[in-house]
Parts: C-alpha cells; structure tokens; sequence
C-alpha cells in the first residue's frame, strides 16, 4: 500500500506534469531545429511566435465562444487552432519576405541572422503586447479534469491523490500527432526529403534543381505550425502570459542543442531530458521516501537537491555541460 | 446621493477649468497597473471621496478647494513609481501624498521623493514592519498596520482554529518576507509547525513545482502570502489541480473578488486576515459611496482616512505646508476630541476651525500608534459558498 502510495505521488507530481512540459518544450525545440538546418541560424524569435499563434487561437476561441461554440468537453482552443496556425504562418512568411530574405541575399553570417532574429522577437513581443495586453488570460475550458485527486483517492482507497488534467492528455496526444506528421512530411515527401537534401548540402541541392525560396518558405511554414501548436499547449496547460515566451526560450534552445540541434529526434530527446531533469532536480522527495522507509529513517530536510527557484539554472547547467563534454548533443547535430 | 455626486462633479469639472491660489491638491498614487490592478481603482475612489467632501464643504483653511491627481504607484516598479511621484509634486504641486500601495515602492518613493522634498505621505495599504523604522522626518504615516500585527492575528486565527501544522508560501519581495517572518515566529512561538517555507516569484505560468515541494513537507493547511491576481493565484490553481491543498490561509494581498471569481466553491473552507473593522465607520463609508464603487474592499476605508487625515491635518495647522501640518497628523487622529466619522468631515473642519479637538476615527477606527502607523483591527474571513464572507473580528 505504501508502495502504490509512493508511486501514485510520484506520478502526480512528477511524472504527469514533467511529460508534458516535456512534449511542449519538444514541440518548440522542434521548430527551432527546423529553422536552424535549412537556414542556419537559431531563431530567437522562435518563442514570440509560438506566443503569436497562441494569441491568435486565443482571440478565435473567445469569438467561438461567444457565438456559442464549444468542443464538448475538450478545450475551445482546438477548434481555433487550425485558423491559429493559418496567420502564425502569414506572420512567419512576412517575417521572411520583410526582413530575413534580405540578410539571405547578403548571405549575412548566422551571427548576424542570430541578432536579426532578436529584433524580430521585441518587434513581435510589442506587437503582442499591443493587441492583447500583457495580463494573464484562461485559454482552457471544457472539462478540466481526466481523474480528480480527491476521485482517485475514493477510486483506490490510497492516501496519496493523483490527478490527470484534460489538457496534459491533449498536450502528449497533440504533440505525438504533431511528431508523427513532421517525420512522415521530412521523410516520405518530395518536399519534405528536398529539405533533407537542402539542409544536408546546400550546394549539391541547389545543383539538382531545388528551389531554395521554396525551401526556406517550407521550413517557416513548418516553424509556425509547431509554434502555434506548442504555444497553444502550453497556454491550454499553464495559463497564456506573453511574458513568459521569453522565459520559455532558454529551455527550448536547451533542448534543442542537447538532443543535438538540426536533429529532429534529438530536439524531442532533449525537451523530454530537460523536462525531465528540471522537475526530478527540484522536487522534494521527502514525502515520497517517508512511505518506502521505515518511518525513523526519514530525514528532517525537505530532501530537495535544488530550490524551485533554481527550475531555469538547470537548463542552463545542462546546456554548459553538454556544450563542454559533447558539443554536438545526444544525436550527432551539427555544431553551433 | 445623486445630488451630491452632481455637486462633486461639477465641483471637479470647476477646479479642473479654474486655476486658482486656494486650491490644495493631493496626490493619488495607486497602483494602477500592476499585480493590484483588480484593487486599486476602489482604493483611489476612496482616497478621492473624502478630498470631494472637504472640497464641497468648503471650510478647508477658509474656503480653500482640493483637487485630487492620480499616479500610477504600479505596485512593483519602483522606477516608475518614483517618475509618477515626482511628478505629481514637482508638476503637478501637490501638497500630500495619498499612497503608495505596495510596501517596496512606498519605501522608494519615500526615500527618493517624498524626503528630500519635504512632502507628507500616508501610505493606506504599505504593510512592511521595516517602513515602521524608516527614517522619515516625521513625514511618513501609514493608516494600515504593520504586518507585524497581522503575522500575530494569523497566528491567532490558525490557533483559535485548532490547526498545528502549516506550510508557507510568500512572494518574494518586500511585503511577502516581511509578513512570511512575522507571521513564522508568531506561530512558532504558539507552538505551530511549519513544515516549509517556499518563497515564489510572480508573473511565471506555472507553480506546479513550488506547489510540490510544499504538498512533500505536508500540514494541514497552506498559508500563500501573495497576491490574488498574480503568483499567489497560481498557487492556489496549481495545489487544487494536483490536490496537494485544498484550504489556504489567506492574508490581505489575496482577499478579494478575482480570486473568489476564479475558484469559487472550490476553495470553500479556506479563511484569512484582512485590515478592517466593524466599528460602524465602514457602514458609514459604504453608504456615503453608495453604488459608485466598492467602500468594504481591501483598504478602501484606509485610503479614505489618509486622505481625511491629510485634510484635517492641514486645517489643524492652518497651513497646506507639509512641514507645518506634518505634527499635526496624529493630533487629529487621536484622542481628545470628538470623534469623527466618514461623512462628518465639514463638521470636523468647523470643530478644528473653533480651536477644538477633534479624534479622527473614521472608516478603519484609525489610531495612530509608535512612528505614525495605525493600531490596526481586523477581519477574519471565510470563503463560504464562492464568496468572502466575515467571520470575526481581531
């Protein structure tokens, strides 16, 4: 019995809540390494514009809702979504057509695409802020619950409650979906493996007769969709703020470059071991091992290796350490 | 009531239009925008609901009018909150300031503004005990009590409530260690645990991880020293999402409507501390504002009496000089004298103008003790079906 009781804590807190962090920060990193193999720069702005397509689905789902829409016991936000992802994509080719297709042309260095892309994220940022103001704003309805804590511990008699939020099954369902189109797309497409060849060898690609505008449109087309998604889910799960995109941003890149950047499976590896090791570093385990030990060797201390407010140091320790033993992430990427 | 706000508004458009030497101004510096957005606008009215009735009567220093300007104090940026002070009294000219809210900017804004140009400030809703031991000139006053007396009326709330056992979360700044300390050693010193103590920071999406941190120490019931509108609300969101808490102890920065509006019965059963009293002053208020805005929110009642108290001052002394009126403050707070009620201030404008006394209670039943802070009385509220209800009074 303490043993289920350990493990259902253990899900609850840990388990649960770090899966799905870990899909929402996958899906981002995946936009990042997209961007990054075909163009060859990290976007900054990659987090501003997941927070675009987030306000987008944000306004549709308010005017659904208003006109009396709902999707039953599943978030609004679903249905706005596809429209979501339709102006993030508008936003992120007028990006390209504005401002990124004249550093292409310069053929400017990826440092200075690196800078550019930091002015394209204030430029968004204030746009956001303009249109939707800089407040906290509930993205969720519908029901809101899978299992209730308080319904577990009637369904199981144990002590110990375990809760599973509609939204954390969208996010790890969404974002399996989501996976699954990338790599069928990446690899079973013309276009998707005309990409592949792009981002492999920009020169040979050129030389077989691929269009390289069309390319680079692709890649933001791609970036967007998972950027709307990923924001939207983490809006859904969390609660929208567009302050925190520009928080979001270090473990994203973390990921990103652990997993091994222009990596698409390493960007899912390294958002779920971000994830991961941000949620197991800073929980505190003494009630969990208060139930698999005998009750006197239970420690006075909370059993907390690092304080919660130290969540975004760990991605950053991750990111220096890997960056030092193997600069080229999990799954061979390329160096930055 | 009607005629009244007739009155007061044209009162307004007037002295807006007509500049003239007999007109005092004070300055309004609320946190407009910010983590007490949701509060600030009913604490204004209040602050500025007392400067229409000294202005309408008429009586003040002969027949001046007072003229209210409202700063943003946002509550947490200290750089704007000095700009917005400086501002109200190198621009504007105000003769007092009426604020700031939060305790962090109060304390900039009297030391980088209020200090060096020698104005008087009443702060209704600055709580931090350091602001008791500010050195001030005697220019700081404060109609709320310091949280040193609220951390002891939780503590007392906790025991009369029989609960042993406790975790803390504070926001991390000024007001939220100031009370979290407070409020631990009270409750230590009555023999609660505290199983931890967690500080949170505002404006992050998620708490889930502060959340369970506390859920692992454990105790009945989870103190959040916050604010409703920002992280403390995330905490409360995130501990009934995974079922960590499911009753909060709740102090003054988390007692209001937001948050009753977000969570309704779901945090039935959970109670907390707010400045206030039943002595009837706050009747009085509420019926004197009647419907144009909230007189029983948080520090509503405060803001009145800072301002009534600034304007009293100031009769007292016969002078809008702030060195002048500055020793008059507690004077007119305090016993001897009649006592005042939210309504009377013409009457006490007249009382003052015979050479009499008057004893400024009212809408928080002020009394000015130690450095020119109030005493402080509370109210002990419960959530009960949805809504904040009072229970008892401390």
């Amino acid at each position: 019995m303490d043993f289920l009781n350990a493990i259902a804590l253990f899900c609850n807190f840990v388990l649960v809540p770090a899966t799905a962090y870990g899909a929402q920060l996958a899906l981002g990193a995946l936009g990042i390494t997209v961007i990054y193999s075909i163009l060859r720069f990290a976007n900054f702005a990659h987090g501003e514009l997941m927070s675009w397509g987030a306000m987008l689905t944000l306004f549709l789902t308010w005017y659904l809702q208003s006109a009396g829409i709902h999707a039953g016991p599943l978030p609004t936000a679903l249905l706005a979504l596809p429209v979501g992802i339709l102006g993030t994509i508008a936003m992120a080719l007028a990006t390209e057509r504005i401002v990124y297709r004249f550093y292409r042309k310069q053929r400017a260095s990826s440092i200075t695409f690196a800078i550019v892309s930091v002015g394209v994220m204030f430029v968004m940022a204030g746009l956001i802020r303009f249109m939707i103001g800089p407040g906290e704003q509930v993205m969720t309805d519908g029901h809101r619950f899978l299992i209730r804590a308080v319904e577990f511990k009637h369904m199981t008699g144990l002590d110990e409650g375990f809760a599973i939020k509609t939204t954390q099954v969208i996010t790890i369902a969404v974002a399996m979906v989501m996976t699954g189109f990338l790599f069928w797309f990446l690899y079973r497409t013309r276009s998707g493996k005309a990409m592949r060849a792009f981002s492999d060898n920009e020169d040979l690609a050129l030389l077989s007769g691929i269009n390289p505008d069309r390319i680079v449109a692709i890649a933001w087309i791609l970036a967007a969709i998972l950027a709307t998604v990923s924001g939207t889910l983490y809006g859904l799960d969390k609660s929208y703020k567009p302050f925190v995109f520009m928080q979001l941003l270090l473990p994203i890149f973390a990921a990103a470059i652990v997993g091994g950047i222009g990596q698409p499976v390493g960007a899912i590896l390294g958002g779920f071991v971000i994830a991961y090791s941000e949620v197991l570093l800073t929980y505190a385990y003494r009630k969990f091992l208060a139930y698999l030990v005998p009750g006197d060797w239970v420690p006075e201390g909370l059993l907390q290796l690092l304080s919660t407010d130290y969540k975004f140091a760990v991605s950053f320790i991750i990111l220096v350490v890997v960056l030092l033993i193997r600069p080229t992430g999990i799954i061979r990427g390329k160096l930055l | 009531m009607m005629k009244k706000l007739i009155y007061s508004v044209i009162a307004i458009a007037l002295s807006g239009s007509v500049a003239s030497a007999n007109n005092v101004k004070i300055g309004i510096l609320m946190g407009f925008t910010g983590p007490i957005e949701s509060l600030a606008p009913d604490i204004a009215a209040g602050g500025e609901l007392a400067i229409s009735e000294v202005s309408d009567s008429g009586m003040l220093l002969g027949g001046h009018s007072v003229e209210a300007i409202r700063g943003d104090g946002t509550c947490v940026d200290a750089a704007a909150a000095t700009a917005a002070a400086e501002r109200l009294i190198t621009s504007d000219g105000v003769a007092a300031i009426n604020g700031a809210n939060c305790s962090g900017v109060t304390t900039a804004v009297l030391n980088n503004v209020a200090i060096p140009n020698g104005i008087v400030m009443i702060s209704p809703s600055a709580t931090t005990p350091a602001l008791s031991t500010a050195e001030d000139n005697g220019l700081f006053f404060r109609t709320a009590p310091s949280d040193a007396r609220q951390g002891q009326v939780m503590a007392g709330v906790l025991g009369n409530r029989g609960i042993k056992s406790v975790a803390v979360t504070y926001t991390n700044n000024d007001y939220g260690k100031g009370l979290a300390d407070s409020f631990q050693s009270a409750y230590s010193a009555a023999g609660g645990e505290i199983t931890a103590s967690v500080s949170h920071e505002d404006g992050k999406a998620d708490y889930s991880a502060e959340v369970a941190t506390l859920a692992s120490a454990g105790g009945e019931v989870l103190v959040v020293i916050g604010y409703l509108d920002q992280g403390g609300k995330g905490i409360i969101q995130a501990s009934l999402d995974n079922g960590a808490f499911s009753v909060f102890m709740l102090p003054d920065g988390m007692i209001g409507e937001s948050l009753t509006d977000a969570f309704g019965a779901d945090i039935n059963g959970s109670f907390g501390t707010r400045p206030g009293t039943d002595s009837p002053g706050a009747t009085m208020l509420s019926e004197l504002a009647g419907s144009s805005f909230n007189a029983s929110g948080p520090f509503v009642a405060e803001a009145y009496d800072a301002s009534a108290l600034i304007l009293l001052a100031m009769q007292s002394a016969g002078s809008a000089n702030s060195a002048d009126f500055k020793n008059h403050v507690e004077k007119v707070a305090n016993a001897p004298g009649e006592k005042i009620y939210p309504g009377e201030l013409a009457k006490a404008l007249e009382i003052i103008a015979g050479g009499g006394d008057v004893d400024y209670v009212g809408a928080s039943a002020v009394e000015l003790i130690g450095p020119g802070e109030s005493s402080g009385s509370y109210f002990e509220m419960e959530v009960k079906n949805g809504k904040f209800e009072q229970v008892a009074n401390h």
